[in-house]
């Protein structure tokens, strides 16, 4: 199957700017659903608001665009009544940590099998560039016009201590490795998280000075490096890129199946 | 489930509806004085293969109901007034959407987190308009534990019929109090499931396109039709739209889909209403004041009628004008500060005859607040 079998091409153009990173998460993320071998009428995808959000839309899967902030709330009532459906999860950086900061680390915490994608472009793009909790200090935004005070979250750091028994970083210039990793990812069983650093030369690179999409791109060639390499260990100011986290924990749904079975021999009282 | 006898808490008897009705998916998080419901779903429904998930917020309950709605589930949450507040968009979104799904609210007392404890119906108002922008909602209500059953059964039925939020509002009074319920055999009610498209796989399917009815027939997620749901106006397909001529026609459908449908929604008992020179118009607990005033004054020769309300939402406007047509005063009998009362003057032919009996101090109103009132409308004195 092509990856154009994957789109509604009837809702096309995107709404993406150009230069845009979102659209290639998108081509990455549906690269990975075709190296699987997934039936589309087995994934649904669940997205909050903004730029990221629209996300859902392009796809022929069962898709499912929410309220702001809470696209895991809602994965987590399709999955949960149905387990054999595939969730994917694509979210903003304010969507996922923000406004679904509480709704992420729970999910992270019940291990519920499903994938969330951070589409991380450190700004609030549908509104016109308000920062983000992964921003940072130092940015400029239209609601930082004197520079953020305001630290930013390790989405990593933050995913493996709430629980996430899959976590991987990696970024729209690394397209073959971020295939790789959300096919891993999409396998995994349990909560799997996979940061995509995601350039917006409209409203992040610009006001920073990051350059057009290509000086972003190359930035995060320049930025980042493997996790383990020899380059992250001579500089770790660089960031850490790949799988963090791999493990085999309880999966929710499983859980639960479980005190069904066991209560099955049982009559109702 | 065979017919039978039990003495149970409000609570418990909307849990024994929502089983009734066939309810396989319950999300919530607990808060009084609802958590009962919870409690007891939590116990029940994995004894029948169904699902309770207790989730990290009252928003995120409502959300993960909605997506469950989604894969063909009939699902419930519970909650009380704050918690009630915090759903309100994504109850919205239910509307907008056209998710089946029903909500509990038992009442405490507002505003903010007011008297978790103690009776209230102040959530009149937040059940018709807690959530932005205009839709049309049914809100049903009960004063006993057999009609909290049977609405409870009804609002599944109607959520499934109209694809709409339903919203179940009772108070802390009828939620805790115990007194008899009767379940009555499975197919003593008629059930209802949401109508399912018959569009075969490979078809084009039109989520949004509805039939002459006005119905929607639904496609389970997962099954042969993918489609796109979202909470932005949208086309036939669930694509985004801001076409006004989109706009317009889906906002139209989703308040003409209850409005049109006022009679078949209204719910309502009459207790003495027979030659009623004076109507007590009351809901819930509150009610059971006012049937118990109308009996012990019935007997006495004066002629004191209640009209019950079961139905809130949409308003029975028409049945209220007529049942209270030709009565020398109207009481409306409610623990908030006239929240029905104002819809009741405008249904009536004449508003001057409408009074409020109130009581918002936690405590139940009781007969002779009620009595003092009519005594007043009387002229007889305090």
């Amino acid at each position: 199957m092509s990856v154009k079998d994957y789109l509604r091409e009837r809702f096309f153009p995107h709404m993406w700017c150009p230069g845009c990173g979102h659209g290639t998460v998108l081509n990455s993320l549906l690269r990975a659903v075709e190296g699987l071998g997934l039936d589309k009428s087995d994934i649904v995808m669940t997205s909050g608001i903004g730029c990221s959000a629209r996300i859902s839309g392009y796809v022929d899967f069962h898709s499912l665009h929410t309220i702001h902030g809470r696209a895991l709330a809602f994965a987590t009532g399709v999955k949960f009544s149905k387990p054999e459906l595939k969730l994917l999860v694509p979210m903003g950086d304010g969507d996922a940590l923000a406004i679904g900061g509480n709704h992420f680390i729970h999910a992270a915490r019940r291990n519920i099998d499903m994938t969330a994608i951070v589409m991380n472009n450190r700004i609030y793009g549908m509104t016109g560039g308000q920062f983000s909790p992964l921003s940072g200090v130092g940015i400029k935004a239209t609601t930082a016009p004197y520079l953020t005070i305001d630290n930013d979250f390790d989405v990593v750091k933050m995913a493996t201590a709430a629980g996430a028994s899959f976590v991987a970083r990696s970024t729209t210039y690394h397209v073959l490795e971020a295939v790789d990793i959300l096919k891993k990812a999409i396998d995994h069983k349990g909560f799997s998280v996979v940061e995509i650093l995601s350039q917006c030369p409209t409203h992040f690179g610009r006001k920073n000075k990051g350059g057009d999409a290509s000086n972003m791109l190359e930035s995060y060639k320049a930025n980042t490096a493997k996790t383990g390499s020899k380059a992250l260990a001579e500089n770790p100011s660089l960031i850490a890129r790949g799988i963090f986290v791999d493990e085999d924990r309880p999966e929710y749904c499983e859980s639960y199946d479980g005190i069904i079975k066991r209560l099955s021999g049982g009559t109702e009282s | 489930m065979n017919k039978h006898i039990k003495f149970v808490q409000g609570n418990e008897a909307c849990v024994e509806g929502a089983l009734y009705a066939g309810i396989d998916f319950f999300a919530g998080y607990p808060i009084t004085p609802s958590t009962e419901v919870a409690e007891l779903l939590a116990e029940r429904l994995p004894r029948k293969g169904g699902k309770f998930i207790q989730m990290e917020d009252e928003i995120a309950s409502m959300c993960a109901i909605i997506g469950a709605s989604l894969t063909g589930h009939k699902v419930m949450t519970a909650t009380s007034g704050p918690g009630f507040s915090l759903k309100q968009e994504a109850l919205g979104y239910a509307c907008m959407a056209e998710i089946p799904c029903v909500v509990v609210n038992v009442q405490r007392g507002g505003p903010s987190t007011g008297n978790p404890t103690h009776v209230s119906q102040g959530d009149v108002n937040q059940a018709r308009w807690g959530t932005h922008g205009d839709h049309s909602i049914i809100t049903l209500t009960a004063s006993n534990h057999q009609d909290v059953f049977a609405m409870t059964v009804d609002a599944f039925n109607l959520a499934e019929t109209y694809r709409t939020p339903v919203i179940l509002l009772f108070d802390e009074a009828v939620g805790h109090m115990r007194e008899k319920l009767v379940v009555p055999e499975e197919g003593e009610i008629p059930l209802v499931d949401r109508l399912r498209t018959s569009v075969g796989k490979g078809v084009d399917y039109h989520p949004y396109l509805p039939r002459e009815d006005g119905r929607l027939p639904m496609s389970d997620f997962g099954g042969d039709h993918r489609y796109n749901v979202t909470g932005l106006f949208h086309d036939m397909w669930g694509f985004p739209s801001n076409n006004p001529g989109v706009v317009n026609g889906l906002l139209h459908h989703l308040v003409d889909k209850i409005e049109n449908n006022v009679h078949a929604i209204t719910r309502c008992r009459e207790h003495y209403l027979e030659g009623a020179e004076y109507v007590l118009v009351s809901y819930g607990s509150s009610a059971r004041s006012a049937i118990h005033l109308a009996k012990n004054r019935r007997e006495r020769g004066e002629k004191i009628g209640v009209l019950e309300l079961q139905s809130i939402w949409p308003f029975p406007e028409a049945m209220i004008r007529e049942r209270c047509r030709g009565a020398r005063a109207v009481i409306v009998v409610e623990m908030n500060m006239g929240q029905v009362m104002r819809h009741v003057k405008a249904a009536v032919d004449e508003p001057e005859r409408v009074f409020l009996a109130n009581r918002i101090d936690g405590h139940l109103i009781t007969p002779t607040d009620i009595k003092k009132l009519l005594r007043v409308i009387q002229g007889r004195g305090v």
